[in-house]
């Protein structure tokens, strides 16, 4: 049905209403909720008013879960089961955490389940007081607050939300993301990367053109993405980074300094998280203070009294910063770019308030970054706007966002090497193909595992998922054309199909996510958080059905009315029968069957949508020339 | 129906309302792929139903490979080759000239020795030269395909241009190696 909206867009197919949409910054440290009110994004407040959520979830034995300050308030009694920068263990194995000793929680390897990875990877897990959880079930606490602080202020439910990702993110973390923002009751109308919804913010703000460099350091993430700004297009040029180097390391240096300093080694986790806490306030002062002091005293009664001055802690971190330039040089290069050409420098991320780190992004590009909108907020902000242009509440003026894929998708080959079949800094959405024969007579079956990342040997890569082909048709050796198609969407999320070539049989894919969480996993956990108003969300579900199926009812009769002359006669017909059975099946009121229904009109509709859109592309390139064809800014 | 057999229009060239010729105005070129992606692109049908947005993605994908073909000069040759039904048989075809040939090699060597010696002003000095003449390779390529018509003559170029992307990556790679 949408092809009728591009088609014809001065023509609503249904009554204008704003629709309720937000823009979620899911933060390591910090997450906050923004929506476009009258025109202008805004941070939305909890009840005290207070925009920033503290990312941290505590769990009872009881149950009970607070998130939040709340949570945050527990931190000091109850380390082990409360949860901070979960974001650090979104889509990440055991292997990935490196040094437990020095967190303070129960980690679990994560039993393989039938549907997964034989090879025993998987998401790490936390053993709480109120049982084993995965980080998206925690992060899910984190997105619900949300959703429902942004319900009550917005006074409804939400049509969708834009929820960021660091633009450094891999598959799996971004798939782990979706997933959370799934069981916390959100429609996800797109994963959007933090830099580039930073970017948004910005550029509109200013109306920016030339080419600008986002530095985000966030909690415990590390972006760098090189865009170009022009005439409302945002289009990014490469992207780069790390996903495990942020804030959240500066104050691990200044933990490392006490321990040395005091010369203690194993500490209880009461005291690991106390002076963990105590680093972070030492770190925040630092940023206006040329010094500061470090008292606590330990559960065993030793006591702590350090001074911390800036040079020092300049010294400590001085490795740690170098580790983000690397990834500037290297995105620099990938954009076919030097410093000089860099117009502005848009610092983001509450990490940024370091001096040291603001004095070395000057130095490496040799102007003073820009700092004037809020480095904690901006990237909720421009989530936000985003939200409202994919709700459709824009109207005519929008900009295009261009974005790329951070990391090279591609297979293990013999020999454990990864060959490239989606490089990085590709646009999306992309999609590769890639053939692929049999090597011994008969053979019905084939094995994939699908990588991502940019060294040469598979080890060195970070395993996605290993995909089973069966059902290939046996055939002698070399014979059989299986073609395997990478597609990567708008979300940066990589889908995976294959097809014999020869006979034209669908292969069965089987996938076995090494660190996602299988479809079963979702059903099960989204079963389990019954205590979240479950049937809440099935009417929500159903009303939600209805309304898709009168609007698609409205738009199709709509387009056929416009446009019936590309339709023969069997076709029209076709079309009118599913849109009776339809209409009978919203009668009915039996959802499973609204469901199918409206999957058979959709299919029944797709070459008529596809011949409209063919019309529209015609008509909007013929009798122009090309070059007048600009997109309005 | 699948992303990689879907096709919107004959040929790319057309797509963007342009002549199929190596030469292409790169301004041209961009503005009319921002138009179209305009259009197709899935953030303008992120509201509406399932099948739009799938299909919205499967458009623009292609826009995005049409534009990725044409912008980059050996795609576009390779693309352009094989229209006229030349294969430039980067894979199987191995004879070069033994005078390109060593002079490839004497390349590689000099960029290893620059990674080894961690001197990126000599790296910086290979990688700029790599560039001209990649230009002039280019230039001449233009006049193969464009005036000449001379399409198998220009796949030998365009096995040339393909040394010097594999050249211009291991350049990357130093880099690399000595930023670590």
């Amino acid at each position: 049905m949408a092809l009728l909206q591009i088609s014809e867009p001065g023509l609503s197919t249904a009554p204008h209403q704003h629709r309720l949409a937000v823009g979620i910054d899911l933060g390591t440290t910090n997450s906050l909720v923004a929506t476009v009110r009258n025109g202008i994004s805004i941070v939305l407040g909890d009840e005290h008013g207070r925009a920033m959520l503290p990312s941290v979830v505590h769990y009872s034995s009881d149950g009970s879960i607070e998130v939040g300050e709340s949570a945050q308030a527990l931190l000091g009694d109850d380390p082990v089961n409360t949860i901070v920068s979960v974001k650090r263990f979104m889509g990440r194995g055991l292997a990935d955490v490196g040094d437990t000793g020095r967190l303070p929680y129960r980690f679990v390897e994560r039993v393989p389940s039938s549907e997964q990875s034989a090879s025993g990877h998987g998401m790490v897990q936390l053993r709480t007081a109120a049982g084993i959880k995965s980080p998206v079930e925690v992060s899910a606490e984190i997105l619900r607050v949300l959703r429902l602080r942004a319900e009550a202020s917005l006074g409804g439910e939400l049509v969708g939300a834009v929820i960021t990702v660091p633009a450094y993110f891999d598959d799996a973390q971004r798939q782990a993301t979706k997933d959370a923002a799934k069981l916390a009751g959100l429609n996800v109308l797109r994963l959007l990367n933090e830099p580039t919804a930073a970017a948004i913010a910005y550029g509109l703000d200013n109306a920016s053109e030339g080419v600008y460099a986002v530095y985000d350091l966030g909690g415990g993430t590390f972006d760098i993405s090189i865009l170009r700004l022009s005439r409302g297009v945002f289009e990014v040029l490469s992207a780069n980074g790390d996903s495990a180097l942020g804030g959240d390391d500066f104050d691990q240096r200044i933990h490392c300094w006490l321990l040395e300093k005091n010369n203690l080694s194993a500490l209880a986790p009461h005291d690991t998280r106390l002076l963990l806490t105590l680093a972070r306030t030492a770190k925040e002062q630092l940023t206006e203070h040329s010094q500061t002091r470090i008292t606590a005293l330990l559960s065993s009664g030793e006591l702590i009294d350090n001074v911390l001055t800036q040079d020092e802690f300049q010294s400590l971190s001085q490795n740690l910063i170098q580790r983000t330039l690397q990834p500037l040089r290297r995105a620099l290069r990938d954009a076919k770019l030097t410093v000089a050409d860099v117009k502005g420098v848009v610092m983001v991320g509450g990490a940024t308030r370091m001096p040291q780190v603001q004095l070395a992004v000057g130095d490496f590009f040799g102007q003073t970054p820009l700092t004037n909108l809020d480095p904690d907020k901006v990237v909720a902000l421009g989530a936000a706007i985003q939200a409202n242009l994919l709700a459709g509440n824009q109207g005519g003026d929008d900009w295009l966002l261009l974005d790329v894929i951070p990391l090279s998708l591609g297979l293990e080959t013999m020999g454990g090497l990864a060959e490239k079949i989606i490089p990085r800094n590709s646009t999306i959405p992309t999609a590769r193909a890639q053939e692929f024969t049999t090597y011994k007579d008969g053979q019905t079956a084939m094995s994939l595992h699908v990588v991502q990342g940019e060294r040469e040997l598979v080890s060195d890569c970070r395993s996605l998922a290993k995909f089973e082909l069966r059902g290939i048709p046996a055939m002698v050796a070399g014979s059989a054309r299986i073609r395997v198609t990478f597609q990567v969407d708008a979300d940066g999320l990589l889908n995976v199909a294959a097809r014999e070539m020869g006979s034209g049989i669908e292969a069965a894919i089987v996938v076995k996510p090494s660190y996602g969480l299988s479809d079963a996993d979702i059903t099960r956990m989204l079963q389990e958080s019954s205590q979240h108003a479950q049937d809440d969300m099935q009417a929500r579900a159903q009303r939600e059905q209805e309304t898709e199926a009168h609007q698609l009812l409205e738009v199709v009769q709509h387009a056929v009315e416009q446009d019936g002359q590309l339709l023969d006669q069997a076709q029209r017909a076709h079309i009118e029968s599913k849109m009776v059975l339809l209409r009978e099946a919203l009668q009915s009121k039996n959802q499973p069957l609204i469901k199918r229904s409206i999957a058979a009109l959709n299919e029944a509709t797709v070459s008529f949508a596809q011949a409209r859109m063919d019309k529209s592309v015609t008509q909007a390139l013929s009798g122009k020339n090309i070059s007048d064809l600009e997109i309005k800014s | 129906m699948s992303a990689a057999d879907f096709d919107l229009s004959e040929n790319y060239f057309q797509l963007f309302g342009l002549t199929p010729s190596f030469e292409v105005d790169a301004a041209r070129l961009e503005s009319a792929f921002r138009a179209l992606q305009g259009q197709v692109h899935p953030d303008k049908s992120a509201h509406l139903s399932d099948a739009d947005q799938r299909l919205a993605m499967q458009r623009s994908t292609l826009v995005n490979e049409a534009y990725q073909t044409l912008k980059h000069p050996i795609r576009r040759a390779r693309y352009l080759l094989s229209q006229h039904g030349v294969d430039t048989q980067e894979e199987t075809n191995t004879v070069m000239p033994v005078d390109f040939l060593i002079e490839q090699m004497e390349w590689r060597e000099a960029v290893a020795d620059a990674a080894r010696s961690r001197d990126a002003a000599a790296l910086e000095e290979l990688d700029a030269r790599m560039k001209t003449d990649t230009r002039e390779l280019e230039r001449q390529l233009a006049v193969k395909i464009d005036a000449a018509r001379d399409y198998v003559a220009a796949a030998d170029m365009v096995r040339k241009l393909r040394f010097m992307e594999k050249l211009a990556e291991e350049i990357d790679s130093a880099y690399d190696e000595i930023d670590r």
